[in-house]
């Protein structure tokens, strides 16, 4: 389960207010907080998980892809940027469309200008700025999705987290989506060994993480799952140069193959479309 | 919901906004575009004040460049201590300020590639910038030259010239540097450039003798102080009346 990122108390206080002020986007709450926008990040959180993790040398992500059911395929959760960006998202994907657009916009701007792939920061922070608009602008509401945005530039492999708040950061390692917590407490265990891990291994601690935000009788498959890399080539792959790349289906089971089993003994995988949590039923 | 009346009912721009999606402050404007102020713009049409030739060359260190210190009206030499070549950042010599607060620094080639882009969108404004600008520079290694003009041209070589000194001085410069870019040292380069600015100050009309030379290698960038070059002109004492007419 997801922690409350506020306390208690303050939160019971909150409720009895919570109603007035939420309705619009520019009026602040007694406790100073924008209710709207905290709205958005409950969105972000509805989304499936996506983690993301780098090293001295590569910047991994990983998403968890959603199905509407058997006969549906999988939710995109990854995007190219340019060469040497991708994202994930979470949350609304119609507008992670919208935004993803005006990223490769900005960034083919910017190498067109200056001759040089745009430092991923710069790009990072011209969604950011963006976003912040729509929390400040009376009639507009905020982005309802976050991403995971991996890249490489001159100073070397980077990982941010983007929200609807405007907020960004960059990480070492990070996670978003539906059940992130139990990644983070993953990656908050191993973080310090990331640096100086090969592909490979950064790959496997991924997707570990990613495993943590699963049901007990559900597991990653060649499916549901999807590994984007910014960095030299690894061993499983048979590509040369160190573009963004997204992994998918059965190129990625040899990774699936270096996780450690779950300790729950298999029981008979028979799951009925009702009882699949990660399966959204339409109305 | 768009509760800004006067946004309604107008096209959207699909060139750079497909979803309407920026701050109402910066959506485009469709309505007419002349007002008063604009009545008193006026678009470069021909340069009054004038700087002549700058030269550059490659050099086994880095680049180097002269440029005299005149700037012209017509046939005045009216301004005679301008500094024509500037450093931008740390390796580059032309323009501006370009290391930025996170770090990144713009190198000699994305400004050459910058400014390309902004002498080429005012030309086809038909309000162009009226220069002929040489970028050099130094980074990772590498020795950069190229050139820019009021027309968007754009070209690279180890000698580069603008004005008169690609007519008088490229011939000297190329047969001095082309194929010994590797070998030339730092005194005779300069002999080089001071060669070239002597022969530009003979022969160009609109020229000074006083002139600096910009040096940018590993080590960064400096301009020289003023300097002036050894002239002769005691032939003139013999000179009667004009050319063949002799008084």
């Amino acid at each position: 389960m997801a922690t409350a990122n506020f306390s208690k108390r303050a939160t019971y206080l909150d409720e009895q207010f919570r109603n007035t002020y939420d309705s619009d986007n520019t009026v602040f709450s007694p406790q100073g907080r924008l209710h709207q926008v905290e709205y958005a990040l409950e969105a972000v959180k509805q989304g499936s998980a996506a983690v993301g993790l780098r090293s001295k040398t590569h910047s991994v992500l990983l998403a968890l892809k959603r199905s509407t059911g058997e006969l549906a395929s999988y939710q995109q959760k990854m995007f190219r940027i340019d060469d040497h960006v991708g994202i994930a998202i979470a949350g609304l994907t119609s507008d992670a469309r919208v935004l993803s657009n005006f990223m490769r916009q900005q960034a083919m701007s910017s190498k067109m200008a200056f001759n040089r792939p745009v430092p991923v920061n710069r790009l990072v922070s011209a969604i950011a700025d963006k976003a912040q608009v729509n929390t400040q602008e009376y009639g507009r509401r905020p982005y309802g999705v976050g991403f995971l945005v991996i890249g490489q530039d001159k100073s070397g492999p980077h990982l941010y987290e983007f929200s609807p708040s405007g907020n960004s950061y960059e990480y070492y390692a990070m996670s978003i989506g539906a059940r992130s917590q139990s990644a983070k407490t993953y990656l908050e265990k191993h973080y310090e060994s990331f640096a100086d891990c090969s592909l490979e291994d950064l790959i496997k601690h991924g997707l570990h993480a990613l495993r943590e935000t699963l049901q007990q009788d559900k597991d990653l498959n060649v499916n549901n799952t999807s590994i984007g890399i910014v960095g030299a080539p690894s061993v499983h792959e048979n590509t040369t140069g160190i573009s963004f790349r997204i992994l998918e289906g059965e190129t990625i089971q040899p990774f699936l193959d270096t996780m450690v089993p779950k300790d729950v003994p298999a029981t008979a995988p028979a799951p009925a479309a009702t009882t699949d949590e990660d399966v959204q039923m339409t109305e | 919901m768009d509760h800004f009346p006067t946004n309604w009912g107008r096209p959207r721009n699909d060139a750079f906004d497909a979803y309407g999606t920026y701050p109402i402050a910066q959506r485009p404007y469709n309505g007419p575009t002349t007002d008063a102020f604009s009545e008193g713009i006026q678009h470069t049409q021909q340069p009054i004040v004038t700087g002549t030739s700058v030269l550059a060359i490659k050099y086994k260190d880095g680049i180097m460049m002269s440029a005299d210190n005149l700037a012209s009206y017509g046939s005045l030499a009216r301004f005679k201590d301008i500094q024509r070549l500037h450093p931008v950042g740390t390796n580059t010599v032309i323009g501006a300020e370009f290391t930025q607060q996170d770090g990144h620094s713009l190198g000699p080639s994305e400004i050459h590639e910058y400014l390309s882009h902004v002498m080429y969108s005012r030309r086809s404004k038909m309000n162009p910038l009226w220069n002929s600008l040489i970028v050099g520079g130094f980074k990772d290694g590498k020795r950069f030259l190229s050139y820019v003009d009021l027309l968007g041209t754009t070209y690279s070589a180890s000698t580069l010239a603008t004005g008169y000194g690609s007519y008088i001085a490229q011939p000297l410069l190329r047969k001095a540097v082309e194929g010994n870019e590797d070998v030339i040292t730092e005194d005779e380069a300069v002999r080089i450039l001071e060669q070239s600015m002597k022969v530009l100050f003979y022969r160009d009309a609109r020229s000074l003798n006083k002139y600096q030379i910009a040096k940018i290698t590993a080590d960064g960038v400096s301009v020289s102080e003023s300097r002036s070059a050894d002239t002769h002109w005691s032939f003139a004492e013999g000179i009667r009346g004009y050319g063949a007419q002799t008084q």
